[in-house]
Order: structure tokens, then sequence, then C-alpha cells
């Protein structure tokens, strides 16, 4: 899923100071379950966001709403109405869900609420690591399906750095060696012939820095 | 304009002068006399030469060395530095190490996407854009601090440029893109290739009602077309380049063998008008593989001998 962070509520009452009347949207996807934008978290945000703004001396009406996706059209034209009652909307969702929005209301300020953190799982209630950094590449295959291009802070393909110890990173005694839990990983598959593979410097066009990306899925477009 | 830089180039300027600059492109090899007979071919004729950081994304001799070669011959570089490539660990660096060397005058720039150079599987950096590696050099110089605040055993005093797009889009974001890279501490601008010589009187007339000029030193670019397929094709192919058709017409209108003469005349002629320019300050001339040619531009558009 997509990891986000509700943004602390000062920056928040920051963003919609110009605006008397606000939409709170939620989104019921990645952002619900990582508790940062679902029905929820827009509810208790709400109540945060009036009580601050009262001790504030500032008047605001809110209003709530949460659809099931705000990345996707057909959702976000459920919000229609009550986007066009608002004078900017919050929106709880991830980057693509706010820009998605932002494309199709053009008048309507949409501020986000929220901070996208990165593609993850979450590992233990209330712990969520990041996983994956949609390179568009994935070779996870001999990686024993642990990535170092997201998981090392070096995003080595050869092996550890002198800076791995006991386990650990380096950068962080809380933060796993990749390298380790990949060499863990192909010994239990029997797979310790991929640590030897030469790995070649990494084709990074199908990644953001090849420039924004595009999927065109010529047997869906109708 | 801070005036702890010490290079020719602020010298002429800020005494008036109208100053010559061209570009001097590294070798794709190790090679040093490449770079020493470019700096030959334009000793004498120019104030500075500018150094290109990786031009086009493609692999060659660093700037910084190829300045340090350009220095030992007696030409004073312009080490461009592109974001494009390093962070802003190793800017910072590079900046100290270069006037370690003697190298006095910077371009900030965020440089080619690699997608159009040699090695397109290249992860960008980008770190930082131009804008900030200007202001960065410009601390460093005015207040010797690094980007992290430390203060520096010796600052670098380096004389700051940055380029300017005039035929890029949006047009009217242009000038306050200019007035932003002069806020962040640019001394001098260098511009894309004028072709188009009313939009480029155009951003000029808006430069100066913010009052721009008179914060900043404009330094016009030309290049020196050598035939209609040149024309066409950097009107067509290269990012943010304005060729008019009646200029393309003009290099076709000419016989082969006359179209070099044809495109050097026209670039003298681009470099009188821009000298009747209020605020233009010199001339940048990026003859893309063709150093020889430089003297006799400078020559034929009366701009020698050089201070």
């Amino acid at each position: 899923m997509i990891v986000a962070e509700q943004k602390p509520l000062s920056e928040i009452k920051e963003i919609i100071a110009p605006y008397k009347k606000i939409l709170i949207l939620g989104c019921g996807t990645c952002v619900k379950t990582c508790f940062a934008g679902g029905e929820d978290e827009v509810a208790v945000l709400a109540s945060a966001l009036r009580l601050a703004c009262k001790k504030d001396g500032k008047e605001i009406e809110i209003e709530k709403l949460t659809i099931e996706r705000q990345c996707e059209d057909e959702f976000i034209r459920e919000s229609a109405p009550a986007v066009s009652r608002s004078e900017g909307v919050l929106s709880l969702a991830c980057g693509a869900g706010v820009q998605a929005l932002a494309r199709r209301f053009a008048k309507t300020p949409v501020l986000p609420g929220v901070n996208t953190t990165f593609i993850g799982v979450m590992e233990s209630q209330g712990i969520f690591t990041e996983e994956c950094s949609g390179c568009g590449n994935c070779r996870l295959d001999i990686f024993g399906g642990i990535c170092p291009v997201t998981r090392c802070a070096k995003k080595l393909l050869n092996g550890p750095c002198g800076g791995s110890q006991n386990g650990k990173c380096e950068i962080n005694p809380d933060t796993d060696c990749a390298w380790q839990l990949i060499i863990d990983r192909l010994k239990a598959l029997g797979q310790m012939d991929n640590l030897r593979k030469y790995i070649p410097p990494k084709n990074w066009r199908t990644s953001l820095s090849g420039g924004p990306r595009k999927l065109v899925r010529e047997d869906h477009i109708i | 304009m801070s005036m702890n830089a010490q290079s020719r180039l602020q010298e002429i300027l800020s005494k008036g002068e109208f100053a010559v600059t061209a570009e001097c492109g590294p070798p794709r090899g190790a090679t040093p006399e490449v770079v020493r007979k470019k700096g030959e071919l334009l000793k004498g004729y120019v104030d500075a030469v500018n150094v290109t950081d990786n031009q086009t994304a493609i692999v060659r001799m660093s700037s910084i060395a190829a300045c340090a070669h350009l220095l030992q011959m007696g030409l004073e570089p312009v080490m461009q530095m592109v974001t494009r490539d390093r962070n802003r660990i190793a800017l910072q660096s590079d900046i100290m190490g270069a006037y370690s060397l003697g190298i006095k005058n910077i371009l900030c720039l965020s440089g080619d996407h690699q997608s159009f150079g040699s090695q397109p599987d290249a992860l960008n950096v980008f770190d930082i854009d131009s804008m900030n590696l200007i202001r960065t050099v410009q601390t460093m110089r005015d207040q010797g601090k690094d980007m992290s605040g430390f203060e520096l055993n010796g600052p670098p005093r380096m004389f700051i440029g940055a380029a300017a797009n005039p035929f890029a889009d949006p047009f009217e974001y242009r000038v306050i893109r200019l007035a932003k890279k002069i806020d962040a501490g640019a001394d001098f601008i260098q511009t894309q290739c004028i072709y188009n010589m009313d939009r480029f009187k155009e951003w000029m007339k808006m430069a100066r009602e913010e009052g721009l000029t008179e914060k900043v030193h404009i330094l016009g670019g030309v290049t020196p077309l050598k035939s209609a397929g040149m024309a066409k094709f950097m009107n067509n192919k290269v990012a943010g380049m304005d060729v008019p058709e009646p200029l393309i017409k003009r290099m076709a209108g000419v016989p082969k063998e006359k179209a070099i003469e044809e495109g050097i005349n026209i670039c003298l002629e681009t470099i009188a008008q821009l000298r009747d320019i209020e605020g233009i300050h010199g001339v940048h001339i990026m003859a893309i593989e063709w150093e020889e040619i430089v003297g006799q531009i400078v020559e034929s558009a009366g701009l020698t001998p050089r201070p």
C-alpha cells in the first residue's frame, strides 16, 4: 500500500488559514489502512480543527466526507456536490489522490493533509516499513524477494557495504541491513549462488529518474 | 554585486566594457592537448572561456580539469557546473577545489537531462536546482560558510554566473526567473543562443522595466549557423531553441558553399544588434566544436583587441 502520515495540526491550520468553509475528504483505501486518512481520521481531524479554530477565534465551517478511492475519477465524482459547497478541499489521500482531485475540480483549491511517505507494508500493528521504490525494473527474483534498491540506504546491488554490523545498517541501529536479510533468505532458499552473481549498473530509465512515467495499456483503452 | 571576487571577467564587466566570452567543450578522452588546442584558438580573442560540464549528458573530461589546463595557458576559464550529476556535498567540494586551482568564474546550471546523452540508463541527482547552486556559491563566497553553516577555512571567491533562456516557455515567467537568479546571487547572465531577436528584445525590455539590468551583467548568447540543416535541427530538436523561419530560409537560400559565410554574417548582425541593446554588457559565443571560427567573428565584429 501507499503509506502516508497525517501532517501536524499546526501545519494543517496554516494550510487552511485562507478558507472559511472547507471539506475534509478522506480516502478509504491505502491511507485508511495506515491510519492517516480514512473515515475515522477525517472525524478526529475535523473535531481537532474545530476546537483549534475556536480557540484561535477563527470561524470555520467543516464538512466531512470519505470516498472509496481518491485516485479514481469514478469515486471522485461522488464528492462533487460537497466540493462545490466548500472554498477548499483538505484531502487526506496520498499525493496521487490530491492531484486527481485537482485535475477534476478546476476552480477549487485542493490542499494536502498528509505527507505521502512510501510504498510499504504494515510490519506489525502500527509499524510500517518501506519496501518498494517503484523503480520500474524489478529484480526481486535474484535478491530473494528483498529489495536492495529500496531497503539498502546506498542502493547497493552487489552485496553489503562495510557498515553492516550484527544485521543492522550503519545509518541507524534500528534499521535492518537489507543485505543481511537477502543473504539469510537466499541461504534458506538454497540460492546462495545468486550472491556470486555480478549485477551490472542498474538501468534507471524506468525509474522517476527517466522522467515522469506513463503506462499505456492499449488493450484497455476504449 | 560583490566586490570580493577577482576575476578578469568581473573586472571588465564592472568597468563597463563590452565583454566577450566563448565556449570550449572538453574532449571525450583524457588527452589535455585537445583542450590546449582549443585554448590556443581562443587566446587573445576572448576575456574568458566557458568550459562545459558533460554537456548534453555525454561523458567528457571534467570541467574542472579542462579549466585547469586553460589556466596553465593563461586563459581565464568560466567553470560550468550542473546539478545533474553531483549532490550538494560534491558540488560544494568541487567549488572549493576549483577555486583552489585558480578558477574564479562559475556558471551554475541544472544541466541537460541524461536521456539526451549517451548513457540514458544513468540515475540523475538533481539534489538541488540551479537557483540553489547560485545561492550556495554566494553563501560560500560572501558569508564564508558552506550549506551547513560551517565556517570555511578560506572561502571560494567566485564570480557567479547563471543562464537564462528567453525563448523557453512560459514567456511571462522568464523575467521572474531571471529576477530570482539575481536575488540568489548571480553576478552575470549568459543567455541561450539568440536567433529570434524580436523576442529577445521584448525580454530585455521586461528585464529593464524590472530594473534587473542594473543588477546583473547580461551577455547575449550567439551560435554561428553552419547550414540550413543545422538551423532546422536546432529549431526542431534542441530543447528551448527558437530559430525563426525567415532565418532558416535565409540559410537555405544561399548555395551550400556559401552557407558558412552566411551563418557568420547572421552571427555578426546579431552581435551588432546586441551591442545596441541597453543592458547588454557582452556577448557569449558558443561555436559548438568550431572554436577556430571564434577569432574571425570577434575580429570582424570589431571587438579586438581585447583589454
